[in-house]
């Protein structure tokens, strides 16, 4: 148990990264009811925008001062094909069977990692992307924070508050809980639903960008494919805390993140499991774990069940 | 001088299926007129048509002189129609305060805002007492209150009532009716639909009957309350 400091720092960076894709699941989610499956290549379209803004930078530049400007052409990014994939994927279907958007979004999904694929100056394989160097910062013997854990770290719960208080205070953010809760009756209040939901796509984007940046800063490289399984992990998170609650998301990308982080390095001490521990089988629990929380609680862990009154 | 509201030839079509076929009546300011019938005769559909979110497929809509064909619905609202909708909707998970400021969502005037909420606090005191309780805790009557507070934020130059009493005890149901006719004392005009047309039609300057999207009779409330066919099928004498 020694290192169990250890595991919960890096299941908890994990998660934080998770939390931050998840937010725009969640958000979308939330206002349009529409799993947007194209979030996964959002995220990755992000890490490109954020590549590209760094290849503009003059090299040399430290990253403390590129990091923000990559954040920047990665959300710009990000935020344009997310609000272009609304306006002219699914606001089209918006009326249509719900079936019909979620197979655009499936399909919207593989259209995007293509043309990056295709259209990105090397993007037919990893790309490396600017690593964050340096000594992990030593928080006690037992545990050690790599400079990238501790930027997601910092910047997860920053977003996340930021987006809190947005959400909660602002005119805003009052639209958008009053659209999620019921869009005619929002729109009887001068609310233009429209915008909302754009704005909600455009959220979760730059959410996503954050997060690539994240995630390249720690892996040192992006590919095209990235955001595949990472969109599905994030899927996941958002599922698990409550599809529809931002803090829910970040609860479940947290708990996602910690099950796998604690799975690869306790479930093979468990006798007679030795085959089933380790960092292959980090996945399969994962989703154990979304199983076994989704037959106690089917609304997620934050979700609520509102009995609306008639 | 104009009539505030004027329909004419509306005819509303869900699919293929024609809920409101070719309607006529008109709102003078500071009336209270009724639209009164049975389930399905397209009160409500006409109603959601006023307020943009159906869009009607034929006929004319004029407005405070203004047609409203293709206003957007969350345009409406700030031309000076204000919708309380069928069965409240009320946004349950936010305070009857957040809940009454979303009614006012486009007015810019803090102070004029506060003092109207605290008008919708006076004219229901039970709303000011659970200021800060989720809408959706609220009991069937205390929604409605809110719903007609929420619309009433918005200063509108009128007010669409749908079926402001179904499902309320009788109790409730009495109490919002004396806010209609307080309302209308304080010369609110109001287009109202209602199931309970004894109640509507006792109230109302003018009212209509409508029956499968058309409209069957129309006269002063007072003269339908007493016409004989209206008694047999709306009132429920034999």
């Amino acid at each position: 148990m020694h290192e169990l400091p250890q595991q919960l720092a890096n299941g908890l960076a994990l998660g934080a990264l998770y939390g931050l894709i998840a937010i725009g699941y969640t958000m979308v989610y939330g206002i349009v009811q529409l799993i947007n499956f194209a979030h996964g290549e959002i995220f990755m379209i992000g890490g490109f925008g954020a590549l590209t803004a760094y290849i503009a930078l003059p090299s040399g530049t430290s990253l403390l001062v590129a990091i923000p400007l990559m954040i920047v052409g990665g959300a710009i990014a990000s935020v344009a094909v997310a609000t272009a994939a609304e306006r002219f994927a699914y606001r089209p279907l918006r009326n249509a069977p719900r079936l019909a958007p979620l197979i655009t979004a499936i399909g919207l999904s593989i259209v995007l990692q293509q043309l990056v694929w295709g259209l990105y100056p090397d993007a037919k394989k990893p790309r490396s992307f600017p690593e964050i160097q340096g000594e992990s910062f030593k928080i006690f013997d037992n545990l050690y924070l790599q400079r990238a854990d501790a930027f997601v770290l910092v910047l997860a719960p920053a977003c996340m508050l930021a987006l809190g208080l947005f959400v909660a205070k602002s005119r805003s953010g009052r639209a958008m809980q009053a659209t999620a809760q019921d869009p005619d009756t929002a729109k009887l209040m001068g609310i233009n639903t429209d915008r909302i939901i754009v704005m909600a796509f455009a959220i979760g984007a730059a959410f996503a960008a954050v997060a690539a940046v994240a995630y390249g800063v720690d892996k040192g490289q992006i590919n095209f494919e990235m955001g595949f399984i990472l969109g599905l992990k994030a899927f996941t998170a958002a599922v698990l805390g409550g599809i529809g609650n931002i803090y829910g998301a970040m609860v479940g990308g947290v708990v996602l993140g910690l099950a796998e982080s604690l799975s690869i390095a306790y479930i093979e001490e468990i006798p007679g499991m030795q085959q089933l521990g380790g960092g292959a089988w980090a996945n399969v629990w994962a989703f154990v774990l979304l199983i076994v929380v989704l037959l106690v609680r089917p609304q997620g862990l934050l979700g609520e069940r509102v009995a609306d009154r008639a | 001088m104009t009539a505030l509201l004027e329909v004419e030839d509306l005819r509303v079509a869900y699919g293929k299926i024609e809920a409101v076929k070719g309607i006529s009546f008109s709102v003078e300011a500071g009336q209270v007129v009724t639209l009164i019938g049975t389930n399905g005769a397209g009160k409500t559909t006409t109603l959601r048509t006023l307020s943009g979110l159906l869009k009607p497929s034929g006929g004319r809509i004029t407005f405070d002189g203004k047609p409203l064909s293709g206003v957007p619905a969350h345009k409406i609202v700030s031309l000076g129609l204000a919708h309380s909708p069928e069965g409240r909707h009320i946004f349950p998970r936010l305070t009857i305060t957040e809940n009454l400021q979303l009614g006012a969502f486009l007015r810019t005037d803090k102070a004029g805002i506060e003092k109207d909420i605290q008008r919708a606090y006076d004219l229901f005191p039970i709303l000011g007492e659970r200021r800060k309780q989720a809408a959706g805790t609220l009991s069937g009557g205390e929604q409605q209150m809110l719903a007609m507070g929420r619309a009433l934020m918005s200063q509108p130059k009128l007010l669409m009532l749908d079926e402001p009493s179904m499902g309320l005890s009788p109790i409730m149901m009495q109490k919002i009716m004396e806010t209609i006719v307080e309302l209308k004392a304080q010369g609110t005009t109001i287009l109202l639909v209602e199931q309970n047309a004894q109640a509507a039609l006792s109230l109302a300057d003018q009212a209509h009957v409508m029956e499968v999207g058309t409209i069957k009779l129309s006269g002063p409330g007072s003269e339908l309350l007493h016409d004989e066919s209206v008694r047999k099928t709306y009132l429920g004498e034999d």
